[in-house]
């Protein structure tokens, strides 16, 4: 399939990007991993006259914890989420979310940064974002502003960012002693969108409570959701059976799925509430230091 | 609508072309370089036919523009054999890994590039290695044994002769 004709630049800086993308006036989409727009501009379901590829900026290929946060440049890619020992040990949710995005071969390419930019409520990161409240850095002419992942999406397809902004990096705050995180994903077959996911990280107190949790949704609404009072409802409680089922109903109550080939309205609700038991039963053993990622599947 | 002089070197020679932005990879390499080798499937970024080596990284050739391969290395499916087939070709004839071969060429630049950078693959690596390339024929059960014997194939070649496998191809070490 063969994309309406179009502009490419590929810029050597950030500023120089954004001033592509502000003499175009909202013509223009940045080409980063490419995993979603070149499909997209293929099946001409998108058209922009100018494509911005970052690809050639120096310095934005990172994933690297410093002054007490992990940061996600915006040209890391999903395969360097999978190879991070960093990621694996302490950000394992992170590692769940990457290995079951596309397949290995997109992973190479697609980036961490674009997956939550596109705005679609199918992508994963989204919710893993929103589980772990993490920020995001934009970049546009006036310079930079920092949108909570929780504020960031707002529509099919629309995020928070303006049409001349980029963004440069993902911030997540090193997770607090006794932390864990898990994303279950349900999909039809590799490289699938999800049936539904959850996305879950959690703080134990010193007597195994919940001191902190964070929940997301992945692709049953029209955005990512924040199961937020399924999240209030753990705290300063123990992860025990009936809670964490008292947990996943409140999740799956916060879902809006709508019917489509991958099922009905129900059934998606129920594949939520099953999945957020599972992740709330994982990021709880891996706050104790349990369950960790393996190395298995790194190829 | 832009077009673009670049440079790419596909199998060790360089190319240069005057491309249309909107040219994908896969389309510089079949059409204007001849190299049919490299298939078309689904061209929807899901069947893998068309997996082609970036700098030594596997990547879908229908999911790029040409123009991002502008000073980049390529290699494709031509490229594996030297004087002889190369490792993963051999485990593909032993081992029967193909029925109808449309596949191979991407399934054949996917095993390589596991390969050099994991000598020693296991089964659910491989599995996972090769889970963005479908085979609609075999089930893959002979795949898997033909990337097995490669990788036997390649140990051997090494521990018979050291840093001449090494040295043939450029081998990303990982531990």
């Amino acid at each position: 399939m063969i994309p309406s004709a179009f502009d490419y630049a590929a810029p050597a800086s950030l500023d120089e990007a954004i001033a592509l993308l502000r003499a175009h006036d909202g013509d223009a989409k940045i080409l980063s991993g490419g995993q979603s727009l070149i499909p997209m501009v293929k099946l001409r379901l998108a058209a922009p006259a100018l494509l911005v590829d970052i690809n050639r900026i120096p310095g934005l290929a990172y994933v690297e914890e410093r002054g007490g946060a992990l940061h996600i440049g915006a040209l890391a890619r999903e395969s360097d989420l999978e190879m991070s020992t960093v990621v694996r040990a302490r950000y394992p949710i992170l590692f769940d979310t990457a290995r079951v995005i596309a397949d290995p071969l997109v992973r190479n390419s697609a980036t961490i940064c674009g997956n939550v930019a596109h705005g679609d409520p199918g992508n994963d990161h989204p919710a893993t974002m929103i589980a772990l409240d993490a920020s995001f850095v934009a970049r546009g002419p006036k310079g930079t502003r920092t949108i909570r992942a929780r504020d960031f999406f707002l529509g099919l397809f629309t995020t928070a960012l303006a049409q001349d902004e980029i963004l440069t990096e993902i911030v997540i705050a090193q997770p607090k002693a006794r932390s864990g995180g898990a994303y279950f994903k349900l999909e039809r077959k590799v490289g699938d969108f999800a049936t539904a996911a959850v996305a879950v990280q959690i703080t134990l107190d010193a007597s195994n409570g919940c001191a902190q949790a964070g929940i997301g949704l992945t692709n049953v609404g029209p955005v990512p959701i924040h199961a937020s009072a399924a999240g209030d409802f753990l705290l300063n409680k123990p992860l025990d059976d009936g809670t964490i089922a008292q947990a996943a109903q409140l999740a799956a109550d916060a879902a809006e799925p709508t019917e489509d080939r991958r099922g009905n309205a129900a059934y998606k609700r129920d594949i939520v509430r099953v999945l957020a038991g599972r992740a709330l039963r994982l990021a709880a053993r891996r706050a104790q230091g349990l369950d960790l990622p393996s190395t298995e599947g790194r190829a | 609508m832009s077009t673009h002089t670049i440079t790419v070197t596909v199998n060790g020679e360089a190319h240069t072309q005057e491309v249309e932005a909107r040219l994908l990879l896969v389309h510089l390499i079949r059409e204007n370089l001849r190299l049919t080798g490299t298939h078309i499937g689904c061209d929807t970024t899901h069947c893998g036919a068309c997996t082609v080596l970036l700098d030594n990284v596997p990547v879908k050739s229908c999911t790029l523009f040409a123009v991002q391969a502008d000073g980049r290395s390529v290699r494709t499916v031509e490229g594996l054999e030297g004087a002889e087939l190369s490792a993963v070709q051999q485990g593909f004839k032993a081992e029967h890994g193909l029925q109808c071969g449309y596949c191979t060429p991407g399934m054949m630049m996917t095993a390589t590039a596991l390969l050099e950078r994991n000598p020693a693959p296991t089964e659910g690596e491989i599995r996972a290695a090769i889970s963005g390339n479908l085979c609609r024929c075999t089930g893959y059960v002979n795949i898997v044994k033909s990337i097995q014997h490669a990788a036997e194939q390649m140990r051997a070649a090494k521990g018979a002769s050291p840093g001449v496998a090494s040295g043939a191809r450029e081998t990303v070490a990982t531990t």
